[in-house]
């Protein structure tokens, strides 16, 4: 655009802004607009679409009957639901302190250091790492020495998608932390650990809070790396986790593909609780947060 | 220096040494966040030498001529790479192509034009969206955006380009289904407008209000105060954002299993159904055993280079960024 | 501890140093480096038992950086180190193996900005209690009300001691963080600039009660206003540039100072 260079040379009779460079403004203006109306109709019939598939499922028998058999009638998803909740919760507590421990090594032990350097870098290139391989590693991990797919395996998966996205707000939260605060609390003779996990966590706690719900929204909804470890089971929720375990992320997958309306029915009901999960956890997600970053 | 005129008089200590809490629960603690933070170095060697050592037959078998040949046939025990990494790369590109002119618009929306009041909803919409799995963007590309798709825009555009050079090829749908590569593009930019558009627009708020109202100042449009002041102070981030949503949408699988038609077949138009490598893999490894398995590693260990080089890039660019 | 009594004999020996008290702390060839910049050149200075010592001087001119010498909190960072010694009851805690943590309960430390912790004003004040003594419940109540009424603080906070610290005032924060620091029965209190943050009536208070626990603890301020250095200080050392200008009992370094650098500061010229 040379808009601006002519600007200077432009004649002071008459307007000063040519025809070219009005229409150039209205241009962006329009197709900004447009982006983001855009943006918000995808999300709008995204929603949509889940609302109305999904509430014509929703039953009782969706929370107290197991996944129906291929091509019959009747049924719900109360393994899958369950299933998932075991899962995201081994995937969590898993998680959530080596996360935190990580998070609290970077940020408090090694602020300077290249290993601290290389670890973050890698931290976040392991933030954005495709599932799916993360998947093959915990079946090479896991599946293939214990000879069978399991609830283990499958947590574990979620568990290593969950500790990056809980280092790394943890990290940025500690970092938060003034560090007056941890000369105070050295100034008093309180050896680092004392200050850490009774000044610095408790200063940072809705942070750390926040960064844990987030890695359950991601992992909630997680498929990929499900599908070659937890699997999936058709039968009731069974207290082994050393066989396959039913999980909404495969059963959605599996039955939305199937040819039977039962089974795409139960998939869609299946797909409206998890979304709506994930979502109202993002929100709770932010709430926590807020009243922190207005102090 | 003025001399110091007492003389040192030391007092007597007051009171014996004080017993302080224990040394050992400290070094303890340490060596746990330090632990901790070796296994994310741990896991992403894991994730390596696992996909190394699983794929490593195929490698030997093939040789380089796993990467060019564009065969997949499990009977001959014949396996290549070519269509799958074409199919990646081609559905990510896509879905750049369409994500990030939208995701800019949507940045530059919310910080330069967007009414005040309307701002923090429309943010906070496009952020949710971010964390919608990936599982619905699929169904969504299957039920609702490809038979659209298939009826308005495939069906008609097939018709006038049919027998044309080059865009008879490009653009010419076989099978008007709907699924292909092109739309796994379009469910790929879906997919990485809100994160990109998130990123942009915090670092268009970044820019100090002086530059923007100088710009301004001298009479400069929207258009040009955005061309010439705001895209060339935010760009490296931004580039850096681009490459970050290219890194998703190299390994994003379900989503795109669900659209692209899973066929392992070489074509010239992007209206025709091909795979991706994550697609592949979530379709075939479950049933796979001997060779097979070990190609379908061996596509994981191409995954692992193609997304960890954008990665890398990605996060250099937007680290000069934050130190900065 | 009374405060009335403790008011009248701090007005009694106020800007008059008791001769002949010991010295608590000796200085000697202490250089100071952040990197490869010399922070501190050369500095010997002796502290004195329960008295005031003042050091001022423009900023970044070393005084602060030589009161966190005293508890080593410099070493929080790698890339700073003392060289030289410094004495407290004649142990140098420059050595390498002093126990850090225990030298720091014995050197108590107030910063510039108040820094409650994120917990109850009475976890507050117990924080550092805990740390190093076993207490029953009863004699920890007791010890928190000791510290909080020696610090001026216990009438405002007696009935919300279960609040959270961060609810208070920047004064009152500032009395806690005190009080925090008293409770530990240190013997030597750094105040860094501790009331550069606060208004004109908190400052006051806060003067006032160093006065009071002058009895008690042997005390260094590091100040950059002069008026107060004046009020509160028994001796005064102006730094200049990482050097000891000039130190001596407080009437003397205001009244008369040797150094021209120093009349010149003081007369306001630079700084």
């Amino acid at each position: 655009m040379d808009a601006v260079n002519t600007l200077a040379m432009s004649p002071s009779r008459g307007s000063r802004v040519r025809p070219g460079r009005r229409i150039a403004d209205r241009m962006l203006r329009v197709s900004c607009l447009v982006a983001t109306v855009v943006g918000a109709v995808v999300l709008g019939s995204i929603l949509l679409m889940l609302i109305v598939e999904g509430i014509r499922g929703f039953s009782p028998a969706l929370f107290t009957q197991p996944t129906p058999g291929p091509g019959s009638e009747g049924g719900g998803i109360a393994n899958a639901i369950l299933g998932s909740l075991v899962l995201t919760t081994i995937g969590i507590v898993v998680a959530a302190p080596i996360g935190v421990m990580a998070g609290t090594f970077l940020a408090e032990y090694g602020r300077t250091s290249k290993l601290a350097d290389v670890i973050r870098f890698l931290n976040d290139i392991l933030l954005s790492a495709p599932s799916i391989l993360i998947g093959l590693f915990v079946y090479t991990l896991m599946v293939r020495p214990m000879g069978s797919y399991s609830g283990w395996a499958g947590g574990v998966a979620l568990a290593i998608i969950a500790v990056p996205v809980i280092v790394r707000t943890t990290e940025d939260m500690l970092r938060l932390v003034p560090g007056t605060l941890r000369e105070a609390g050295a100034a008093l003779g309180a050896p680092p650990s004392k200050v850490i996990t009774s000044v610095t966590w408790k200063a940072a706690s809705a942070g750390i809070v926040t960064g844990i719900i987030l890695a359950l929204a991601r992992i909630a909804g997680e498929t990929a790396p499900l599908l070659f470890t937890a699997l999936n089971n058709n039968s009731w929720f069974s207290a082994n986790l050393m066989g396959g375990v039913a999980n909404l992320p495969v059963m959605i997958y599996q039955f939305a593909l199937s040819p039977y309306p039962n089974w795409q029915g139960l998939a869609w009901a299946g797909a409206l609780l998890i979304t709506g999960t994930i979502l109202a956890l993002s929100i709770v997600a932010r709430l926590v947060i807020k009243p922190q970053r207005s102090r | 220096m003025p001399a110091v005129t007492q003389s040192i008089a030391l007092a007597e200590p007051r009171r014996a040494a004080r017993k302080g809490p224990s040394r050992g629960l400290d070094t303890v603690f340490r060596l746990c966040s330090y632990g901790a933070a070796l296994i994310v170095l741990l896991v992403l060697a894991g994730i390596l030498g696992s996909i190394v050592y699983g794929g490593w037959p195929a490698f030997r078998e093939f040789g380089f001529g796993f990467l060019t040949s564009s065969a997949w046939n499990i009977g001959t025990e014949q396996y290549g790479a070519l269509v799958a990494v074409l199919g990646t790369v081609a559905s990510a590109f896509l879905a750049l192509l369409i994500g990030v002119p939208v995701s800019l618009g949507i940045a530059i929306f919310l910080t330069q034009l967007c009414p005040g009041w309307a701002r923090k909803p429309v943010a906070m919409t496009i952020e949710l969206l971010a964390a919608v799995p990936s599982i619905i963007y699929g169904m969504w590309g299957l039920f609702i955006f490809a038979p659209l798709f298939a009826r308005f825009v495939q069906i008609p555009l097939s018709n006038v380009v049919e027998g044309m050079p080059i865009l008879g090829t490009v653009l010419y749908a076989r099978v008007p289904s709907g699924v292909g590569v092109f739309t796994a593009g379009v469910i790929l930019a879906i997919m990485i407008v809100p994160f990109i558009a998130s990123i942009a627009r915090d670092m268009l708020d970044q820019i100090p209000t002086v530059l923007r109202e100088s710009a301004y100042g001298i009479g400069c449009t929207t258009w040009e105060v955005v061309r010439h002041v705001l895209v060339p102070q935010a760009a490296v981030s931004i580039i850096g954002a681009i490459m970050l949503g290219l890194g998703r949408a190299l390994g994003e699988t379900m989503a795109v299993t669900f659209v692209v038609g899973n066929a392992n077949r070489l074509s010239a138009s992007i209206f025709d159904p091909s795979s991706t490598i994550a697609s592949r893999i979530a379709n075939e490894f479950n049933e796979a055993d001997g060779l097979q398995l070990n190609a379908l590693m061996a596509l994981g260990c191409i995954l692992f280079v193609i997304t960890f080089i954008v990665l890398i890039i990605a996060r250099l660019l937007t680290r000069r960024v934050r130190a900065a | 501890m009374n405060a009335a009594s403790a008011m009248s004999t701090g007005d009694l020996t106020r800007g008059a140093p008791a001769p002949g008290r010991a010295v608590r702390i000796a200085v000697k060839d202490l250089n100071f480096y952040y990197g490869s910049f010399h922070g501190l050149k050369n500095v010997n200075l002796n502290f004195h038992d329960r008295q005031v010592t003042a050091l001022i001087g423009p900023s970044g001119c070393g005084k602060s950086t030589l009161l966190r010498c005293f508890n080593r909190i410099y070493s929080l960072y790698p890339e700073q180190r003392a060289e030289g010694q410094i004495l407290l009851d004649g142990q140098n805690v420059l050595d390498s193996h002093v126990d850090l943590n225990e030298l720091r309960s014995r050197i108590g430390m107030v910063f510039q900005k108040p820094t409650p912790f994120p917990m109850s004003i009475y976890d507050n004040v117990a924080f550092g209690l805990r740390l190093y003594e076993k207490l029953p419940k009863a004699e920890l109540d007791v010890r928190v009300e000791e510290s909080l009424r020696k610090s001026a603080l216990w009438d405002e906070v007696k009935d919300k001691l279960k609040q959270a610290g961060t609810g208070l005032s920047g004064g009152q924060q500032q009395r806690l963080c005190i009080a925090r620091t008293v409770a530990q029965k240190p013997e030597v209190i750094l105040f860094d600039e501790p009331t550069s943050a606060l208004d004109p009536i908190s400052t006051g208070r806060i003067e006032e009660l160093m006065e009071q626990l002058r009895d008690e603890f042997t005390i260094v301020i590091v100040t950059h206003n002069m008026q107060q250095a004046a009020r509160i200080s028994q001796y005064t050392a102006f730094m200049y540039l990482g050097e000891l200008v000039e130190f001596g009992q407080t009437d003397k370094i205001f009244m008369n100072p040797t150094e021209r650098r120093t009349q010149d500061y003081i007369t306001g010229r630079f700084g």
